[in-house]
């Protein structure tokens, strides 16, 4: 009975090791599963075409064209939808699915299959911005790949973003129980979009819906990617003509800060629930509705 | 005990906070006095066992009984209300990484990890373990050990999704002891079988059983426990009503023949376990007027299904006399 015998065990190496694995192994699946690859390639499009059809509007009388304005925007839209609404998705499926039971029966499996999902969804997240930064620096004569402001913002922009959303994300889908109901985060997070100035410059809009978009983290992620790729002139659209770094960091500061203190006891609580009858009555429920 | 190979070689006690000191031949599984209640339901009054290193066990019991509710709480998958429990020495309400690494849970798959290769998977499964091993209990097993065993060889490159059922319950099976657990749980391995799936799954337990490992296994499937386990306990209404090897209730059962007849218009009945006595004193007694005879042994199954009749209807102390011989 000596414990000589025992391994020395370092419960964060096994984590970070596992979810490393897994998140990697999940990104890999994603790029070689045909399916996967369309889905994301058809979102892209979708994301990049309007820049293609705008690339000769110029926005009101600043100068620059509508497009300039829209590609860094596309970024929130990347961090919120392929970051946050895509953890929600898959939080839900796994737990429908028993992925999320099979790891709790293993020693670390829960926050190995957090750490994850998070590299899983900071991938997507972080492949699906390189491709509208990439188009930023073909179509727009004055983001240069050669300046590092451009890279040193997006690296802190990103980061920010993805901590002020991801926790967002994680709550949400240890709380909704069925996939059907994703609608319940899709169509407020299009609502929120259609506000926080991706399309079209919050500036423009009612006061009060500026401050409806001020709340949320969506605006600021699309105001700091316009301040890191537009040309400084391209202030003269934002609410205040500045870029309101100070605020942005707040607001996102905030969220994640938040996010990060809630998220935790939200995903015990769901995870704590989880179990062989559990599994087996949401299957029930599942199979007796028609598909 | 079926400690016939080196895979029962000593195994490693638990150091952890909660563990209890766990001798050689102490329970892996001991439950004393369990409660469970579900708001105003109370769903387990008191069960009491215990399951020894190496033996199999066949927990039974009609629908609601609180087969899956008792099995869950030794996982430390859910809460007890009151009652003492320990699973390799620890409480599953406290068990630590180390004591969940020695667990293994045969969960019935749906179609997670649907997009992932069956060898990747069970690699990725079987690192999750790697930190456990120790010179003594080595672990996890060898994945292409495991694949042959399991007989997914052939499957090992294909994508989890594209299993048939029968594949995916031999590869749960294998997720279940890639880490080599020491006590294996098993809820209704085998519900929605087909014939030929079920005998190929009763053949991997009981390779896994050969192997020295301890098993509790849920089933309604009479045969499946008679089959695979060294010790039933029948579980109804939320108490343990009874329990025995399976030779023992079996024994206690086959002793009882149901010789049934007719004299003029009349049917009779009788249960003995001296079959041949019995129908000699009958011919002498009624020599030609015995028509209609039949002899017929009752098996696991009547007793059982009569067991749990008298028990639903609050006949408990009918149902204790019926297994007198068997129980305790």
């Amino acid at each position: 009975m000596s414990t000589t015998t025992r391994a020395a065990v370092h419960p964060l190496r096994i984590t970070l090791r596992q979810g490393l694995h897994r998140g990697g192994r999940e990104l890999h699946q994603m790029v070689t599963n045909g399916q996967d690859l369309a889905s994301n390639l058809v979102w892209l499009v979708g994301l990049l075409a309007p820049l293609h059809m705008l690339r000769d509007n110029e926005l009101g009388d600043t100068g620059m064209s509508v497009a300039g304005f829209l590609l860094p925007s596309l970024i929130s839209m990347c961090v919120a939808f392929n970051g946050m609404l895509s953890l929600t998705q898959q939080l839900i499926v796994d737990r429908q699915d028993g992925t999320l039971l099979r790891l709790k029966a293993m020693p670390h499996g829960m926050p190995g299959y957090l750490v994850g999902k998070i590299i899983n969804v900071a991938g997507t997240v972080l492949a699906a911005c390189a491709v509208v930064v990439l188009t930023g620096i073909l179509m727009l004569p004055d983001v240069s790949p050669g300046n590092p402001g451009l890279w040193l913002a997006l690296a802190w922009v990103l980061p920010l973003g993805l901590l002020s959303m991801l926790p967002l994300g994680a709550i949400l889908g240890s709380l909704i129980e069925s996939p059907r109901n994703i609608g319940l985060v899709m169509i407020p997070l299009f609502g929120l979009a259609s506000v926080s100035g991706i399309f079209y410059p919050a500036s423009q809009l009612p006061a009060w819906v500026q401050h409806v978009a001020e709340a949320f983290p969506l605006y600021w992620i699309g105001l700091a990617a316009r301040a890191a790729l537009l040309p400084a002139g391209a202030v003269a659209a934002e609410i205040g003509e500045s870029w309101r770094h100070w605020e942005t960091v707040g607001v996102l500061g905030l969220w994640a800060g938040l996010g990060l203190l809630v998220a935790p006891a939200v995903l015990r609580r769901t995870a704590r629930r989880e179990s062989g009858s559990v599994m087996a009555t949401r299957r029930e429920r599942a199979m007796q509705r028609p598909v | 005990m079926k400690d016939d190979d080196g895979a029962a070689a000593p195994r490693t006690p638990h150091h952890g906070a909660a563990a209890r000191p766990e001798g050689p031949d102490g329970p892996v599984i001991d439950v004393r006095g369990l409660h469970m209640r579900y708001g105003g339901h109370q769903v387990l009054h008191g069960v009491d066992f215990s399951v020894r290193r190496g033996e199999v066990v066949a927990l039974l019991g009609p629908n609601g009984a609180g087969k899956s509710t008792t099995i869950e709480i030794l996982e430390g998958f859910r809460e007890r209300s009151a009652g003492a429990v320990r699973v390799l020495g620890t409480d599953p309400a406290e068990g630590d990484e180390r004591w969940r690494s020695r667990l293994g849970v045969v969960l019935q798959s749906w179609r997670d990890h649907g997009k992932w290769r069956v060898r990747e998977l069970l690699e990725h499964f079987a690192a999750f373990y790697a930190p456990y091993s120790t010179p003594h209990h080595p672990r996890p097993w060898d994945t292409a050990q495991l694949l042959a065993l399991v007989g997914l060889t052939g499957q090992a490159e294909q994508r989890v999704g594209s299993l048939s059922g029968g594949q995916r319950r031999r590869l749960d099976l294998a997720i279940a002891v890639v880490g080599r657990p020491e006590v294996l749980f098993l809820d209704e391995p085998t519900v929605g079988f087909d014939p030929e799936a079920r005998q190929e799954f009763h053949t991997l337990v009981k390779v896994l059983a050969d192997q020295g490992n301890t098993i509790l296994l849920t089933t309604h499937d009479l045969e499946e426990a008679q089959k695979l386990a060294d010790r039933v306990l029948i579980l109804v209404g939320g108490r343990i009503i009874a329990h025995g090897t399976v030779d023992e209730l079996a024994r206690r059962i086959g002793a009882d023949v149901e010789v049934t007849w007719t004299t003029g218009c009349i049917g009779h009945r009788h249960r003995t376990p001296d079959v041949t006595g019995f129908l000699r004193r009958l011919f002498e007694e009624h020599g030609d007027d015995v028509a209609d005879l039949r002899v017929r042994q009752v098996n696991l199954e009547d007793v059982y299904l009569a067991v749990v009749r008298d028990a639903e209807v609050g006949r408990t102390d009918e149902a204790a006399r019926r297994l007198a011989g068997a129980a305790l």
